[in-house]
């Protein structure tokens, strides 16, 4: 049986994970490689790199990263952020990241996630969809650009016709919910599992422990990130996991 | 030297960053002569089983690899790179392998309540015991494939249940293949091209 599968996520600018992590025995707080080594041997699953300087920067930084961080740290690695080209995949890939998450150009152009599946497989692309809910018209929406700014579309529908178009993956952060550490968005994945077959990554919310036996007891997810709470050790890995085993959750 | 067949697949190169941070001596190649040379070949593999097999014609290694299974050199074929391995796949039509394990490649069927692909950390148990999978049992290793190898007992060293039982490491005689990616999964799988180093340094394929 599969294991579910727990998700921390680094910010990354400029080569440097931003904010930094509080680990014991971590000197230096903001090196990627450094940080990654520690969540490896506290047995986290699967890394997220979220390239935050992006957007309106051409930089190779992130690619030098993801090539040292594979250097060091055998497990999958996913790199989000800035993504707009196969090109860039390309060079995301060769330097050792498994899969990419592609979010506001894939809105702009949902070809971009055919031309990656296309030429890398499936399982390489992950779409990342930012989602909030609207009361107005009772149903979730999607937001690109970092969650500033509004589109049309419905999250439902938007991951259905994502999977459609190639995405072997999706990565949904609850704008409502990051941040609160009140729990992941529960409705919004048990809607998002029924919609779609392939692997669903839970992102937003989580504060203590319940938060991720919640999300796997209540729905369909196959895996959840979390960034603050593992970086400044108010959760640890291992916590977590012995808290799904009791639970009966299928954990490495 | 061991040398990883260079045929513009996915994960090549992280197959040599675990060789190179285990201080395995290993060199990326296409080239017959330096294949001819090896102590112990690998072949990665990432993606569409025709399309590998396309790249490895174009760069005319299949009669090179399979003279040099022949001639007893230690292989290991890693996920996609062990299904080639075998004598044909059903991915996108039939497609000929290499034709050095008995058995062929067919799709993990998706009615059986699973996702597809199987994709994730699964865990592994070893059906025989042998120096390649001494350290896999009921240990998790990471997978990412929509096809698997149907084969013999005999060669299936472990296997990982998902819907079908399906083989996660297969040997027969000094050929070996990984469906899961070892240079993805963590210090299990490293100690596995550890196992494989330990094959091609001492040559003993005993199951024991």
């Amino acid at each position: 049986m599969l294991a579910k599968r727990i998700i921390p996520c680094l910010d990354v600018d400029h080569g440097r994970v931003k904010k930094g992590v509080n680990f014991v025995n971590l000197t230096d707080v903001g090196d990627p490689v450094a940080i990654a080594a520690a969540y490896e041997k506290q047995g986290a699953d699967e890394l997220v790199f979220l390239d935050i300087t992006a957007t309106n920067e051409k930089r190779p930084a992130i690619v030098d990263t993801i090539e040292q961080v594979a250097s060091q740290v055998f497990m999958p690695l996913t790199v989000g952020g800035g993504i707009h080209t196969v090109d860039d995949m390309q060079r995301l890939l060769k330097a050792g990241a498994d899969k990419v998450a592609v979010n506001s150009a894939a809105v702009r152009d949902p070809q971009l996630i055919t031309a990656g599946a296309e030429k890398f497989g499936s399982q390489c692309v992950v779409l990342a969809i930012d989602s909030k809910w609207d009361d107005a018209t009772k149903r979730y929406q999607v937001y690109v650009n970092g969650g500033r700014q509004a589109t049309d579309l419905d999250v439902i529908e938007w991951a259905k016709q994502g999977v459609a178009a190639g995405a072997g993956e999706l990565l949904v952060t609850s704008m409502d919910k990051d941040g609160t550490k009140t729990g992941f968005d529960l409705p919004l994945y048990q809607q998002l599992t029924q919609a779609v077959n392939v692997p669903i990554i839970a992102s937003g919310g989580c504060g203590q422990v319940s938060h991720f036996t919640d999300v796997f007891a209540q729905t369909d997810v196959d895996a959840a990130l979390a960034a603050s709470v593992f970086h400044f050790g108010e959760l640890t890995i291992p916590a977590v996991k012995q808290a799904l085993k009791r639970n009966g959750v299928t954990v490495r | 030297m061991i040398v990883i067949i260079d045929y513009d697949t996915g994960n090549t190169r992280n197959v040599k960053k675990a060789l190179d941070y285990l201080n395995i001596d290993n060199v990326l190649s296409a080239d017959s002569e330096v294949i001819n040379q090896a102590d112990g070949l690998i072949l990665p593999g990432v993606g569409a089983f025709k399309k590998a097999v396309d790249a490895l014609n174009e760069r005319q290694l299949i009669p090179v690899i399979q003279a040099a299974a022949k001639s007893g050199m230690p292989m290991l074929g890693i996920c996609l790179g062990m299904q080639l391995l075998f004598d044909r796949s059903f991915e996108f039509g039939e497609t000929a392998g290499l034709g050095l394990i008995p058995g062929e490649v067919v799709a993990i069927p998706d009615d059986l309540g699973v996702k597809v692909p199987h994709m994730g950390w699964d865990q592994n148990q070893v059906t025989q015991p042998s120096v390649i999978a001494k350290g896999f049992d009921q240990e998790a290793t990471y997978f990412v494939h929509s096809y698997y190898v149907k084969t013999s007992e005999k060669y299936t060293l472990a296997t990982c249940d998902y819907g079908v039982t399906l083989p996660s490491i297969v040997q027969k005689d000094n050929v070996i293949g990984m469906q899961f990616h070892p240079e993805k999964s963590g210090q299990v799988g490293l100690n596995g091209l550890l196992a494989f180093k330990e094959l091609v340094e001492n040559g003993n394929y005993s199951r024991n």
